[in-house]
């Protein structure tokens, strides 16, 4: 059921535009050859989202170790409740929000209150940035918490009583046996940003496009499915190449694999 | 560090807190605070294209989310019996699901239906009685809407209700064969009361999904609106606080189903199976 649609896709990647859109088949390359035309999609998405994935690493993993490691037990499970529900509620409303505080009348004026001059902050590759941060940011932060908190935290006690400094003990003991969780956030996050539409689509105006847009573009505006299909087919590969790289290099440094829920 | 907790904290939701203050806005600019109304959320519920929206996004978020919660346990039930090689497969399979863009199932969702209804449209209407109506077209809407939700959040309710078939105590099912239950008799009396929370609560976060789910909606709803679709056009024609106040709703249901979903989950699975162990 998951892998007949993928098949289609590919099918109709070789395939032709109809002279009315939708599609017809054909055996050509022509799709493929054509994929420079939406290049600037391409280069957006392969910059912004491996940068997104990075920002969102960086907010996230000082928090995962402060819930897993520093709150009191008490707190912990309303604290981690609490990154969970954003996750869960509506993504387009809640990058709505962002529109509204980027936008003219949001941060912008309350820059120019103090006293610098007149800033642009939505419509930019900064507004979708921050847009990718807030909104997968639950999603990263939850498994670098599952792999913190399973933490034997006798090495932490050993590692101190040796002399350790504690960012030493951060570095040599915390930090590398939190790389499985890392490596799961960053992987999840990083696969879905390739296909996020509405982020850009809000934040950033249309000068900001990711392939997502492009993909939208083409199948339900100008209806040219066989070029969409073609751009859609090279998403998934790259998706694809770029996970089994990350997986392999992860892999060579801790072997144990997480199992991540989200509820 | 707790200083950079709050601030993440207030990161994650100033955003949503602000939603909520401005659909309160008396005024008519969505970002100008001009007093407290509730009168945007009179606009929102008289607005008959917002409630054409929500009422499919309903229809199609009960019928997606009965239809994942029925194939999703069965599914979760049959894999129990799944071992080995097989079983990692299928466990791929599920968490690929999971993790695959929503764009890219929409797309795929789209492409494949199409096709399927190119395929048996000319073959429906071939056999379709002459003389009587136009034969029916399958068509995108409602019933894509609803197959493409239901494939997605099925994923979703095995993940949940296998967690919980897996945390049950095995003996029971095997007292009840030894005290002469059938095996459907033991599925009602044994199985079903212990893993009933962890279905209801797949119900509830499949609902969830596909009430909120954007993405694949807009690939595969044809000529249907639901509400986020609604909301997403709205939100290009301008900034109202009319939006915020629909926004709010759709927050605040999705949170009433959370905390219900987290309380099977967490508070009364609990019992449950205390009960049952007792």
């Amino acid at each position: 059921m998951l892998v007949l649609p993928l098949a289609v896709v590919i099918v109709f990647s070789f395939g032709e535009r109809g002279p009315a859109g939708g599609y017809v088949p054909a055996f050509t390359f022509e799709q493929y050859l054509n994929l420079p035309a939406r290049l600037t999609a391409f280069k957006n998405t392969m910059v912004l989202a491996p940068l997104g994935t990075l920002a969102a690493l960086l907010v996230a993993y000082p928090l995962a170790y402060y819930l897993a490691i520093r709150a009191s037990p008490r707190l912990r499970n309303g604290l981690l409740v609490m990154v969970i529900v954003p996750f869960w509620t509506s993504i387009l409303i809640r990058t709505y929000a962002w529109i509204f505080i980027l936008g003219g009348r949001g941060l912008p004026r309350l820059i120019e209150l103090i006293g610098f001059d007149e800033v642009r902050l939505i419509n930019t590759p900064f507004a979708v940035l921050i847009g990718i941060i807030y909104g997968y940011l639950p999603l990263m932060i939850f498994p670098i918490y599952v792999s913190l908190e399973k933490l034997d935290r006798r090495l932490l006690e050993a590692s101190s009583d040796l002399g350790a400094t504690p960012l030493r003990t951060f570095l040599q003991v915390t930090l590398p046996l939190s790389i499985p969780g890392v490596a799961t956030g960053c992987m999840l996050v990083f696969i879905l940003l390739m296909g996020e539409f509405l982020i850009p689509a809000l934040l950033g105006g249309g000068k900001v496009f990711f392939i997502g847009n492009a993909l939208v573009d083409l199948f339900l505006q100008s209806r040219n499915w066989a070029y969409g299909s073609a751009v859609a087919a090279t998403l998934v590969i790259i998706m694809l190449v770029t996970v089994t790289l990350y997986m392999r290099l992860v892999s060579r440094g801790a072997s144990n694999r997480d199992d991540v829920s989200l509820i | 560090m707790r200083a950079y907790a709050v601030a993440v904290y207030l990161f994650l939701y100033i955003p949503i807190g602000i939603i909520v203050l401005f659909s309160f806005n008396a005024g008519r600019h969505a970002s100008d605070f001009q007093g407290f109304s509730t009168k945007w959320y009179g606009t929102a519920l008289n607005n008959p294209f917002m409630m054409d929206a929500l009422t499919t996004s309903l229809i199609v978020a009960f019928s997606s989310a009965v239809c994942a919660t029925v194939f999703g346990t069965m599914a979760a039930m049959g894999l129990q019996r799944v071992k080995g090689r097989l079983r990692a497969l299928y466990d791929a399979v599920i968490y690929v699901a999971i993790m695959i863009p929503g764009i890219v199932i929409g797309i795929a969702t789209l492409i494949a239906l199409v096709t399927v209804f190119n395929f048996l449209n000319p073959l429906i209407a071939s056999v379709w009685p002459a003389g009587t109506d136009r034969p029916p077209r399958l068509n995108m809407g409602y019933t894509s809407l609803i197959a493409a939700h239901t494939m997605f959040t099925m994923a979703l309710v095995i993940v949940i209700v296998r967690a919980r078939i897996a945390g049950m105590d095995r003996t029971l099912i095997e007292a009840s064969a030894d005290l002469y239950a059938t095996p459907m008799r033991t599925f009602r009396q044994v199985t079903l009361p212990q893993i009933f929370p962890a279905i209801l609560a797949g119900f509830l976060l499949a609902f969830t999904f596909s009430f909120d789910d954007f993405i694949i909606a807009f690939f595969v709803a044809g000529s249907e609106t639901t509400l986020p679709i609604y909301v997403f056009s709205s939100i290009r024609r301008g900034v109202t606080p009319e939006i915020n106040a629909i926004g709010t709703m759709v927050l605040g249901m999705s949170l009433t189903l959370l905390v219900v979903a987290q309380f099977l989950l967490r508070g009364r699975g609990g019992t449950a199976r205390r009960r049952a162990a007792g």
